[in-house]
């Protein structure tokens, strides 16, 4: 049985969320994981939730970075193993070189909680492999800084490696570069997201008229953990 | 400081005169802040008791049983006076207060709502103090509880120029839990005093009594919060509650440890002995006065077994908070302070924790003795679609997005009906039930009126849920007013009770919690009475559940007559030299047959939409009906039932218990409106997509609006304040 680790940092807040929607609504087992903890290698998955880690100061993300679980985490990404940050998590992932780039503050100077549509730009990583490109999906966002910026040059090899996963649709809430939401790594198996997948992954949380396809983005990772195993994941990464 | 009788009774019972550190201690304590001296007696009528209700007022948070074993509990607070000059720190704190009475039940904090109320903003005033104010309470509100990962959920806001230079902020906090977890406080002599959490600074000292008294510009009062702190706190607390670690708990607020220890003390009946030089402090050269009386945030006192001390101090050392054991439970009475083992106060914890009553005298004002019922009405409207138009632009009336955008409403997957959405929030509780939450205030009623406004916010409070599906299970209440030492101001703060215990005896409907706070006055004035009631509801069944949604050719239905009730209206407020009129009269009969009705509808699936009426009236409230779903309407305004003199009058009049409501079934529904004997109507239906708002009078159209001209309007408040964000 495939098992994901969620990982808790002092502050994150969004942890018996994705506990919720992992155990409840997707059946894929999981478990917290502490942060001064090292023992995660019996992951298979692991996420890492959106909150306040050590209050963000200094900046979101940054102290949690540093922290122990952190460096396990690598040599668990470095091994190809499906690795997702949501919000806080998208930061933490950026703050430890995991994945490219920096999340500015929003460009409005305001934290932003509403309803957004975010495109799939990137079908094949192992948190969006049941989606078609081009798929919307409804999901709220809820942060403070979330700007995603990276440089002219990185951005030129994204876009040729396929790094973008998700893209806002119609109104970019936080003013991201090129409307991004989510990008992967080179690889394609660290993913960091803005959006809050978790909150939209259950009929009764949803306004009336919007979808619950964001919930297919865990879907998607027990479809990934279940059919196949990880030296699968990179031989196909390769050949795409 | 104490009053000459107050210093006399204090003498007396110590039977000597007290020491510094006694005096400033009982000044704390005595505070009209922590000793509702002036309101005990009154607060004692009102009705707590019900079938759910396990612990009323009087706790850290009043408990109620919702059966599985589960249990909900609330507690409403303000930060007025704080606020008024630290509005980012006040309104943070405030949040921060509210939540640590949630935690020191053993339940966890789930929903935070708040009720804010400030001077009017313009538009193209960037320096207004109450612009200032309002972004900055926002700021505060939205930092706090967003880093908790604690959902604010609704709220209500209100501009008036009776808070200019002022603001009142108050925060509700909905807590969730098992009926086994709640720690009822008990103790054992020998017990540890543990004092964790923030260290103790020189914030905040003697805050309770600057809040006990007209606002002065006093900085140091003013805490300073730490959001983080209070998160880990709250996740270190309820691992040891879980593990039945703590025998007995008690949040730091107003008058600091002074107070804490002395009410914890003589609630538990047992005496304290306390080291005050083993407290963990942010400078080391404080005195033990300062010790005593600061607010500093994020502080809980616990007591603890001995045994179990090396387990409770193991989760806080992993949580990396700070703990000091400050003492011992004694067998005996007394509060016993010591500082490097010499003692320096004694007295009698009852003595401390139950201040002398304070009689105060209640006379009708003078500006209601003389007030006139008559009124001249404003001029005639020739266009009515402009005068709706300048309603919903109305900061009072329109869409509030901008505040709750700042606030993550999402987290905790239980926001089931976000804010904007409906006329209460509603969120999912385990085993398939939802609990629905209002707060609802109207200081231009109540200072009208006192008794017919008081009964006013209760009437909006419980609409307001039952228009989700929800019946009210509980009330609590703010009550917030000016110097209560004014025999006008204790006068309509005595009305004001009389109206929550009139309605909550009428409906059997229990008072679980609520707060007082007197003094709300600054060197321009008093504010108007302002109470501030909540009501919370309980929706047994998604079935049950309403999220408005209004589907083109559905028909509208009013329950309830509207009356020519223009007193403190809205409309009556954007004429000035109009101030007279009656405010809307609370017909309890009716209220209820119409609350029993509207469950009734939505019980047996005749409508899935229902909408209270309220501020701005009918027209308000069908713009409303039509913006939420994006559809067109129609309504003919001869059929709705009234006694109004004019046409304006029946479109803006905010009369109490009307219900709109839409169906696919207009002949059940009007059976099950006629058996139950209301006061109904179908005055028309909706139209479809992209369409507009149309009023017809015989036949004849007196007014269309379109709504897009109805959105752009409805978000004037979002627009003026999203221009004041760029610069």
């Amino acid at each position: 049985m495939a098992r994901v680790g969620i990982v808790v940092f002092p502050g994150s807040n969004c942890d018996h969320d994705i506990h919720h929607v992992l155990n409840k609504v997707v059946k894929l087992e999981s478990e917290y994981v502490w942060h001064t903890s090292e023992a995660v290698e019996n992951f298979d998955a692991i996420i890492l939730p959106g909150g306040f880690s050590f209050g963000d100061r200094l900046r979101a993300g940054i102290i949690a970075a540093h922290s122990p679980v952190m460096k396990k985490i690598k040599k668990l990404a470095d091994d190809g193993v499906p690795i997702l940050g949501i919000c806080n998590g998208f930061q933490i992932l950026v703050e430890s070189g995991l994945l490219p780039g920096a999340l500015l503050m929003n460009k409005g100077l305001q934290f932003v909680c509403q309803w957004t549509k975010i495109e799939v730009v990137n079908a094949k990583t192992p948190f969006t492999n049941m989606f078609k490109i081009g798929d919307v999906i409804d999901v709220p966002v809820a942060h403070g800084e979330g700007r995603y910026t990276v440089h002219e040059d990185n951005y030129r090899e994204f876009r040729r490696n396929n790094q973008i996963v998700l893209k806002y649709k119609n109104d970019n809430p936080n003013g991201s570069m090129d409307s991004i939401a989510g990008i992967a790594n080179e690889a394609g198996n660290v993913v960091g997201i803005m959006p809050h997948p978790e909150r939209a992954s259950e009929d009764v949380l949803l306004p009336p008229g919007l979808g619950n396809s964001a919930v297919f983005i865990f879907r998607s990772l027990l479809y990934f953990l279940t059919k196949q195993n990880i030296t699968d994941f990179k031989r196909v990464m390769q050949k795409c | 400081m104490l009053t000459s009788q107050e210093r006399k009774y204090m003498n007396k019972n110590l039977g000597r005169k007290p020491n510094r550190l006694e005096l400033e201690m009982a000044s704390a304590e005595w505070s009209e802040h922590c000793s509702y001296k002036s309101s005990k007696n009154l607060l004692r009528l009102l009705p707590t008791r019900g079938k759910r209700v396990l612990i009323g007022p009087g706790y850290d948070a009043g408990v109620l049983d919702i059966g599985n074993g589960k249990i909900i509990t609330v507690h409403i607070e303000s930060h007025n006076h704080p606020s008024a000059i630290d509005p980012y720190g006040g309104a943070a704190t405030g949040v921060g207060g509210v939540i640590r009475d949630i935690i020191s039940m053993g339940t966890k904090p789930i929903a935070l709502l708040n009720s804010l109320r400030f001077g009017p903003i313009e538009a193209y005033d960037h320096s207004s103090k109450a612009k200032w104010l309002f972004k900055n309470v926002v700021k505060g509100i939205a930092d706090y509880g967003n880093c908790l990962g604690i959902p604010t959920v609704g709220g209500e806001i209100e501009f008036d120029h009776s808070f200019d230079q002022y603001c009142l902020v108050d925060v509700a906090a909905i807590g969730y839990g098992r009926k086994e977890d709640v720690i009822s406080n008990t103790a054992n002599v020998g017990d540890l005093i543990v004092l964790a959490g923030n260290r103790t600074g020189r914030d905040g000292i003697r805050g309770a009594s600057f809040a006990s008294k007209l606002l002065r510009n006093d900085r140091s009062a003013v805490q300073i919060p730490d959001p983080f702190l209070e998160k880990l706190l709250i996740d270190a607390i309820l691992e040891a509650t879980k593990s039945g670690y703590i025998n007995a708990i008690k949040d730091l607020g107003g008058g600091g440890l002074a107070c804490c220890l002395s009410e914890l003390s003589d609630s538990l009946g047992l005496g304290f002995e306390i080291e005050l030089s083993s407290v963990h402090k942010k400078v080391s050269s404080m005195t033990p006065e300062e010790i005593m009386t600061s607010e500093s945030q994020e502080r809980m006192v616990f007591v603890i077994s001995k045994e179990k001390f090396t387990d409770f101090a193991e989760i806080f050392g992993r949580f990396c908070i700070p703990y000091s054991i400050v003492g011992e439970v004694k067998n005996n009475k007394y509060l016993s302070i010591f500082y490097n083992g010499k003692c320096i106060a004694k007295i009698r914890s009852s003595l401390l924790a139950n201040a002398p009553l304070a009689h105060r005298r209640a006379i009708k004002p003078l500006y209601l003795r003389n007030r006139k019922k008559r009124y001249v009405g404003p001029p005639m409207i020739e266009n009515y679609g402009q005068t709706i138009l300048q309603l919903l632009s109305n900061h009072n009336i329109g869409s509030k997005r901008w505040v709750y955008r700042q606030y993550d409403h999402e987290v905790g997957l239980r926001s089931v009906i976000k804010p904007g959405e409906a006329d209460a929030a509603v969120l999912r509780i385990d085993n398939d039930k939802f609990i629905s939450v209002k707060l609802d205030g109207n200081p231009k009623y109540c200072y009208l009126d006192p008794y017919q406004g008081t009964l006013g916010c209760l009437s909006e409070a419980c609409r307001n849920v039952r228009c989700t599906g929800a019946d009210p299970i509980g009330i609590i209440d703010h009550l917030q007013f000016g110097n209560p030492e004014n025999p006008g101001i204790y006068w309509t703060f005595k009305k004001s009770i009389e109206a929550i215990r009139r309605f909550c005896t009428f409906f059997s409907i229990p008072v679980i919690g609520g707060k007082v706070s007197f003094y709300n006055e600054t060197e321009v004035g008093t504010i108007k009475p302002t109470p501030v009631i909540g009501a919370i509801g309980l929706i047994e069944g998604r079935s049950k559940l309403v999220k408005p949604q209004l589907n083109p050719r559905d028909s509208i239905f009013i329950v309830g007559p509207t009356n020519e009730e223009m007193g403190g209206s809205e409309y009556f407020e954007n004429y000035p030299h109009n101030m007279g009129g009656r405010v809307p009269k609370v017909h309890l009969g009716r209220d209820q047959i119409h609350g029993d009705v509207i469950l009734k509808l939505i019980e047996s699936k005749v409508t899935n939409c229902v909408h209270d009426c309220s501020k701005g009236g009918l027209a308000v409230s069908l713009v409303e009906l039509a913006l939420n779903s994006d559809i067109g309407i129609s309504v003919e305004l001869e059929r709705i039932p009234n006694n109004c003199s004019r046409l304006d009058y029946l479109l803006f009049s905010e009369s109490h218990s009307r219900y709109l409501f839409t169906t696919k079934n207009p002949d059940q529904a009007a059976d099950i409106l006629r058996i139950q004997g209301c006061i109904y109507a179908k005055i028309g239906y909706a139209t479809g997509y992209n369409s507009q708002i149309q009023l017809k009078r015989g036949g004849k159209v007196i007014s269309e609006i379109p709504l897009n001209d109805a959105r752009r309007s409805y978000e004037n408040l979002n627009i003026v304040m999203a221009g004041s964000d760029e610069r």
